[in-house]
């Protein structure tokens, strides 16, 4: 059975299990790249990709952009701030003026989720999904795939343990689902008013207790999303803290640590913890470049402009 | 008194012989193949099939097949006048109604500015008299501006020709606000509706709190939000002796409440809209804009609980709670679209085809809730019989259309049912005696 790749990247249920093994095998190629003097294929290159970034980002738009550049693509990086959106221009207003570029790919990053699903709806663009507001950030469970792949080999069987505030993270979705469709079992952990409803139905176990936390093969630790929060979720930072900040006492040996960045030191995690041999969060921030090179390659190899330049 | 608070543009009383219908009138238990004669507005005569003359000057309707029903009463639209004739107006609106073989409806004053004065109010009736294609009852807002802070004047706004009283689109979060409309009841009349939601819990949700919203991460309006509302209001209701009607149940939870007040013989009425009928949040999966509405798709529990209670008359009656919306506040990630679906063209089809034809719910049970709505605001109910004014609709089961596909008469086109197949096609209505909707390919072939 050949992989499903679909036209764009919306969510991480867009791949299947082949679809994403034959990414992450192009990540592999593309991190050779990236440990040459000159990190440069000519892949896409005369091709145009925008990156639109509604939010703030520091990794993910960095990373796409080098990816992009990395593979000889001309690129456009727009941010809400000093732009027409900061004027009020709409967000299809937005996409038509930026289609009129003719532009291979378009990346979006918004507050908003089922964005990137109306882009794509108004362009002839490919659309990658950047992160849409709380929904999902496929691009980041591709990497944390990629960087468990690289640690464990196959993920079949792994046990997998998401720590903290899933209520508001698109992170924790999108991996949730990636992580399943690897073969690995995942439990969500964290204080109630920060787990959703019902979010077994996505495939996962839930709990409000750290006591088996030791069964863990891998503890992926999330970000207190405080700029989400309208109100106060938990009583203090320093009870969340407290009951769940991962530090070295509470990681067993042979356990790997996982976090999607931006820390926050010492309120989710602990300093010892995040400077641990165990942590693998420098590994993730170096897979997101060669990760989303193999995204825009997967997605723009083989259209037509592509196969007259190869 | 309900007479003259029903107000429409004058229109031409028809004479009309209706020929061969199924006449279908649950409340008169009559269901069988009649001639309906109409003689200046009014039901003349009910005869078996080909024993009716057309009458003199007037037409004939052959409506072998069909099947004719009272006309359809929405206690609950938008007309979104005045401020918002962007979206919809009393002339669309009430188009939009008659196409979906509606009679009467009732207005909502959630419009901008907000029909909190008895001056606007009067304005507004003006403008019915004026252009309302099926008669336009109003409802003034229980709190000036919706803000859920001081009362309307509920008397001079009842003076000046409203229905009733009602902060639809918001709730009245205060308990001791609302006890002092109740109380303010006893003075002027009119039924308290109520938009039952408590923000404290719904807060800046988007869509029915479950599995759906987890999977999304958009933010949930549990389902307690509604039901704990309705249990604190029936019993204010039932401190006060008041007439209180609970618009829009979304709830199995609800449904209970409902239950309770009713057993301690309280005066309450309750309303559902088709859409929650017939959907589930799992038509948020697509995060089609259309699907936001408030209160928000339930769980098929939730579902499977409002068609029970409509069946069972716990909840006395249908409402679309029709809300047009422009193109522009719908095209936007759905976190930020306008929450509302339009609902007056597609009622009674939806109602049908997603219920009545899968064995959901009887075919009788449907066409009496579709127009019980009269009753929660006092008005007559339409009657399929001599002497009553002509207030009915000609439908055909049979014939199967793509919702939108022929573009809409409202003005917006933010239905729920979009792209969908439905089957029971209004044909001919009458409203208040006079012809309000004629199907256009009726028209056309009369033309040819």
């Amino acid at each position: 059975m050949s992989p499903r790749i679909g036209r764009h990247l919306i969510s991480i249920e867009d791949l299947d299990r082949a679809g994403i093994e034959r990414i992450l095998d192009r990540a592999e190629s593309f991190a050779e790249v990236s440990g040459r003097e000159i990190k440069k294929v000519p892949a896409l290159r005369g091709r145009t990709v925008v990156n639109l970034f509604y939010e703030a980002s520091t990794r993910t738009s960095s990373s796409f952009e080098l990816a992009a550049k990395r593979l000889s693509a001309d690129v456009v990086s727009i941010r809400s701030t000093g732009s027409s959106i900061d004027k009020g221009e709409s967000l299809k207003d937005t996409v038509h003026t930026l289609s009129a570029y003719d532009p291979a790919a378009i990346v979006i990053r918004s507050p908003h989720a089922g964005a990137a699903q109306l882009v794509a709806g108004w362009t002839a663009a490919a659309v990658i999904n950047a992160g849409d507001g709380k929904h999902e950030h496929p691009t980041q469970a591709l990497l944390d795939v990629f960087t468990l792949r690289r640690r464990l080999g196959a993920l079949d069987g792994a046990r997998i343990w998401i720590v903290g505030d899933v209520l508001h993270s698109r992170v924790a979705r999108s991996n949730i689902l990636g992580l399943r469709r690897m073969g690995a079992a995942v439990t969500v952990c964290g204080p109630p008013t920060l787990i959703p409803r019902e979010i077994e139905a996505l495939g996962c176990k839930a709990t409000a207790s750290l006591e088996r936390l030791h069964e863990a093969d891998v503890v992926y630790v999330l970000r207190m999303q405080q700029e989400r929060m309208r109100d106060a979720f938990v009583p203090s930072l320093r009870e969340y803290a407290a009951r769940y900040q991962i530090d070295a006492a509470r990681l067993r040996p042979g356990q790997l640590l996982m976090h999607p960045g931006p820390v926050n030191r010492g309120i989710e995690l602990s300093a010892d913890a995040i400077d641990s041999p165990v942590a693998l969060i420098g590994e993730q921030v170096k897979a997101g470049v060669a990760v989303r090179m193999a995204v825009l390659y997967e997605l723009l190899a083989g259209t037509p402009l592509l196969a007259a330049v190869a | 008194m309900s007479e003259p608070r029903m107000f429409h543009r004058s229109r031409r009383q028809v004479d009309l012989l209706i020929r061969g219908a199924q006449v279908l009138d649950p409340r008169t238990g009559l269901d069988e193949p009649h001639d309906i004669l109409i003689r200046d507005g009014r039901i003349a005569e009910l005869g078996s099939p080909g024993s009716l003359p057309a009458p003199e000057g007037g037409e004939l309707f052959d409506a072998t097949g069909k099947y004719a029903f009272p006309a359809f009463v929405d206690p609950h639209v938008h007309l979104r006048t005045p401020g918002q004739e962007y979206k919809e107006d009393i002339e669309s609106g009430t188009a939009a109604a008659a196409a979906g073989g509606f009679c009467e409806v009732v207005a909502m004053p959630n419009t901008d500015p907000v029909i909190d004065d008895p001056a606007l109010l009067a304005s507004v009736v003006d403008r019915a008299r004026e252009q309302a294609r099926v008669p336009v009852g109003l409802l003034g807002s229980i709190t000036r501006g919706l803000r859920g802070e001081e009362l309307t004047e509920m008397a001079a706004l009842s003076d000046a020709g409203a229905l009733g009283f009602t902060d639809d689109g918001k709730p009245v979060v205060s308990a001791g606000m609302l006890r002092k409309a109740l109380q303010y009841q006893r003075l002027c009349g009119g039924v308290i509706a109520l938009h039952e939601e408590d923000p404290s819990l719904s807060r800046d949700g988007v869509m029915h709190e479950g599995a759906v919203s987890a999977r999304l991460g958009l933010a949930g309006i549990p389902s307690v939000s509604e039901s704990t509302m309705v249990t604190r209001d029936a019993a204010l209701a039932r401190y006060e002796d008041a007439r209180v009607h609970f618009q829009h149940i979304s709830a199995a939870e609800t449904v209970s409440a409902l239950e309770h007040a009713r057993a301690d013989g309280l005066r309450i009425t309750s309303e559902v809209t088709p859409h929650h009928l017939t959907l589930t949040d799992d038509v948020v999966r697509t995060l089609d804009s259309r699907f936001k509405m408030n209160p928000p798709v339930r769980s098929d529990r939730d579902r499977r609980a409002l068609v029970d209670a409509l069946r069972r008359g716990v909840i006395d009656c249908v409402a679309t709670d029709h809300a047009p919306h422009a193109r522009h506040e719908k095209e936007v990630p759905f976190e930020e679209a306008a929450m509302g679906t339009t609902g007056l063209e597609t009622a009674f089809a939806a109602l049908f085809t997603e219920l009545v034809l899968p064995g959901e719910l009887e075919l009788e049970v449907v066409v009496e809730r579709m127009s019980a709505g009269a009753a929660v605001y006092g008005l007559p109910i339409p009657r399929i019989t001599p002497g009553e004014p002509a207030n009915l609709v000609v439908v055909d089961l049979d014939a199967q259309f793509e919702v939108g596909a022929g573009g809409y008469v409202s003005r917006s086109e933010n239905c729920c049912f979009h792209g969908r197949n439905l089957r029971g096609r209004v044909l001919l209505t009458l409203a208040a005696g006079g012809v309000a909707f004629r199907e256009r390919m009726l028209v056309e072939a009369a033309l040819s």
